[in-house]
């Protein structure tokens, strides 16, 4: 079976975010770079699969970004991916997420994939765009938010458990088709410092824009539906009110202000 | 000319969310603004009532396709169907509510489309000529970005829920207008079986009210006090991840940066300490209360009241004081 994960490099998830001067931009200065934690899911998933068929399945880890991009992708291959493909073009700069699904599905189309996982958002734009857009460019059947994941016996379906608004849908989805993982889907590993060592021999192809037969106007700002202008800081809250004195006194009082004064009860 | 916006309705259980009148509502405010009509679209079986609804909040048309074989949500049968509307119709700008069903047909419609996307948006303006301007939370809402929607014939926004005003019935009703898009393929992902959680409570992120617990808890069964204070507020159950992680809450519960974002009209945190992870997941509310052992926990920095206590103490005053106010006792 072959199957591939799409994977994007992220800012830390714990690094303070400030907006640089110009409010365009965010500081980039000291800011670690890691792979996107959803998409650990999807790397984890592929291996699993993977090692539970066994034979000559294979997992191909596809990203596209600058050359920093390069490092997750490598990340990928030392958790037990075997082969990486970079799309990496300037002229990707600043596009939007259906930009970004249309290189990605042209990367795709060119090799015939059974199985595609991806995280259900990156964690930097939020947008959950990505995924459902490549399936759709595609034209392949796709379920978001999946919680878990069961290839039938003969790898001609999956049934997946998908997290909706107060619930589950437990889904049968033939394949191949695009997958995106949430949170609980499973455990990502580590790279073993073997699998780091293995990683530094695996092939990472790099594409441009040219080599996916992407014209100017697909790519870029030029390609794009949507264009950030600016960063807007978040609203700051005043200050707090404490309520003082013996427990239901405090209560009470509170209470009456959330009545009276902000209106909330 | 100025072509005509289209909210895209979702029903739970048969009836109209809520989230699809406050889509509806910032419908209509961005048609009036345009100069434009704003029509309804909804999709499924037995759908009368709630398409009747949409009708008597607003929109000028409702958009109906009513079939046994919607009966079942399906991506790729609704997204095509979303699509005949969209083309049929000429509409310019497509609305949706950011749950998990738009989460899934926004992206699905705009691709097919190949319009302009704006997901999860926080601020919806109509900028020159039309295009939109929309606000929208990145780095997991540690700051928001203002992006411009351009050069697509087709616009196409997700809203995020519990932040734009419900529309408000007119009275007037909009015409229903019944529409046959016949599914040209059987969908190749099933629905087998929906699982709704066991519970009457508002669900998380559509709640007006949350009650919210953290490690200080100590138990799962400790959680029951906080489950009471909700039960009299009519609330919906949260939890930090801290909580999560110790087994107290599952993580459906979860509020934060790998949880839920909740955006109701007050947050009451007990026992959480107000790390930046959990803040994302809740700082929209409206109006934010905690309960703390420790004076200087983050989580007061970010309150609007707060009273340093021990919560076993706390929360269960609360339950009675409110479960008075309210004559729930």
């Amino acid at each position: 079976m072959k199957i591939g994960v799409l994977v994007k490099q992220v800012p830390d998830t714990e690094t303070k975010i400030r907006i640089a001067p110009g409010g365009t931009d965010i500081v980039r200065d000291g800011i670690k770079m890691i792979m996107n934690p959803y998409d650990e899911l999807a790397v984890e998933q592929a291996l699993l699969v993977k090692e539970k068929l066994g034979g000559d399945s294979t997992v191909t880890v596809l990203s596209l970004g600058p050359a920093s991009t390069g490092e997750t992708i490598r990340t990928a291959l030392a958790m037990g991916a075997d082969r990486g493909v970079h799309l990496k073009d300037d002229g990707f700069a600043d596009q939007d997420g259906l930009a970004t699904a249309r290189a990605l599905a042209a990367a795709l189309r060119t090799e015939a994939f059974d199985l595609l996982f991806t995280g259900k958002m990156a964690i930097d734009d939020n947008a959950s765009v990505v995924p459902t857009a490549v399936a759709e460019f595609l034209d392949l059947p796709h379920v978001n938010l999946v919680q878990s994941f069961d290839l039938a016996a003969g790898a001609k379906t999956a049934t997946v458990r998908r997290r909706i608004d107060g619930g589950e849908e437990i889904i049968e989805c033939a394949l191949p088709a695009l997958f995106s993982c949430e949170k609980g889907l499973n455990e990502p590993r580590y790279a073993s410092l073997t699998g780091i060592m293995k990683a530094k021999k695996k092939a990472i192809e790099e594409k441009d824009a040219a080599a996916l037969g992407l014209a100017a106007n697909q790519i870029g700002v030029a390609g794009s539906g949507t264009r950030r202008t600016r960063l807007l800081p978040l609203s700051e809250r005043g200050k707090c009110k404490f309520i003082e004195g013996e427990t239901t006194e405090a209560v009470r009082q509170l209470v009456q202000l959330l009545r009276s004064e902000a209106k909330v009860v | 000319m100025a072509k005509n916006i289209l909210v895209v309705g979702e029903r739970k259980g048969g009836a109209l969310r809520k989230t699809a009148l406050e889509a509806l509502g910032a419908g209509r405010a961005l048609a009036a603004k345009l100069g434009v009509e704003a029509h309804a679209a909804l999709v499924g079986h037995q759908v009368a009532d709630a398409a009747g609804e949409l009708a008597t909040h607003g929109a000028t048309a409702v958009h109906v396709i009513d079939d046994a074989a919607y009966g079942t949500f399906a991506s790729e049968t609704y997204a095509a169907a979303i699509v005949q509307l969209v083309r049929d119709g000429d509409f310019g700008v497509v609305l949706f509510a950011d749950t998990s069903f738009g989460k899934d047909l926004a992206p699905a419609v705009a691709a097919r489309l190949d319009a302009a996307l704006a997901t999860d948006v926080i601020e919806l303006a109509a900028g020159t000529e039309g295009a939109l301007t929309v606000v929208h939370p990145i780095y997991t809402g540690k700051v928001n970005a203002e992006f411009v929607l351009q050069g697509k014939p087709v616009q196409v926004v997700s809203l995020r829920p519990n932040i734009f005003p419900v529309a408000a019935g007119n009275g007037q009703a909009g015409r229903l207008e019944a529409h046959a898009v016949a599914v040209a393929k059987p969908p190749r992902a099933v629905v087998r079986e929906v699982v709704t959680a066991e519970t009457s409570r508002a669900e998380l992120s559509e709640a007006d009210i949350v009650v919210s617990g953290g490690r200080s808890l100590k138990s799962a069964e400790n959680f029951a006090i906080l489950e009471q204070l909700a039960d009299v507020l009519g609330a919906a159950v949260g939890a930090s991840r801290a909580a999560v992680d110790a087994g107290y809450q599952p993580h459906s519960r979860q509020v934060g940066q790998t949880g839920r974002v909740v955006n109701p009209s007050l947050y009451i945190a007990c026992g959480i300490s107000g790390a930046i992870q959990h803040l994302v997941g809740m700082r929209t509310s409206k109006v934010i209360v905690a309960v703390n052992k420790d004076p200087n926990a983050p989580i007061f920095q970010n309150a609007d009241y707060g009273i340093v206590g021990d919560l076993f103490e706390v929360v269960p005053a609360m339950t009675q004081e409110f479960g008075k106010l309210l004559g729930k006792n």
